[in-house]
């Protein structure tokens, strides 16, 4: 399961782009939502997006189906919906593994 | 979309900014987000989504093409669960 572990929040990587790119903090934070925005964007209009050596993210479209309350037994219908998932790159993967 | 079609568009979007940077404002961010996460930290994004690490078991595999059996060791993997603001994008034109 997920460990419990500290969070990195959107303050922080605009303080590394800052300090990378040398931006003000406040240009910084506008130019990662505006980084996050497009991601989304393009995912909305269905699109996949490849960000090379991090991975991929794809939108999948699945079919309705019968669910069931777990609590009732009632069975439900589960409407059509699209999902989005992550693709983590071998790169990416070996990183987290501590592998170069 | 691709990398490259990222960093043109937000090259566009800043016509104050050299091409060169917003290359690296994008490599940046993917970048720290990977090294966060090889630290076993999660990166939160609200609005956007969670990245974290999990991991897994060592188990016992099969090669498929032998059909021989493998020990495959425990490992963590990069994991990314959408941010309710963007399944809710995903899916607002029904």
């Amino acid at each position: 399961m997920e460990e419990v572990s500290r969070n990195v929040t959107r303050a922080e990587l605009a303080e590394a782009v800052y300090h990378e790119v040398g931006l003000s903090s406040s240009e910084s934070a506008k130019l990662l939502d505006q980084v996050l925005e497009e991601v989304s964007k393009a995912l909305e209009r269905g699109e996949t997006v490849k960000l090379s050596s991090f991975g991929t993210f794809s939108v999948r479209s699945k079919k309705q189906r019968i669910g069931r309350n777990p609590k009732t037994g009632v069975e439900v219908p589960i409407t059509p919906r699209r999902i989005l998932s992550f693709h983590p790159s071998q790169i990416l993967k070996k990183q987290v593994n501590g592998e170069k | 979309m691709t990398k490259s079609e990222l960093i043109a568009r937000i090259a566009a979007l800043n016509p104050h900014l050299y091409q060169a940077d917003a290359e690296k404002i994008v490599t940046t961010i993917f970048d720290e987000i990977g090294s966060a996460l090889s630290e076993g930290l999660r990166v939160e994004l609200r609005g956007f989504g969670v990245f974290c690490v999990r991991n897994r078991n060592a188990r016992a595999g099969r090669n498929p093409r032998t059909g021989e059996q493998v020990s495959v060791s425990a490992k963590k993997v990069p994991f990314f669960k959408a941010g309710k603001k963007l399944k809710d994008r995903l899916n607002a034109n029904d």
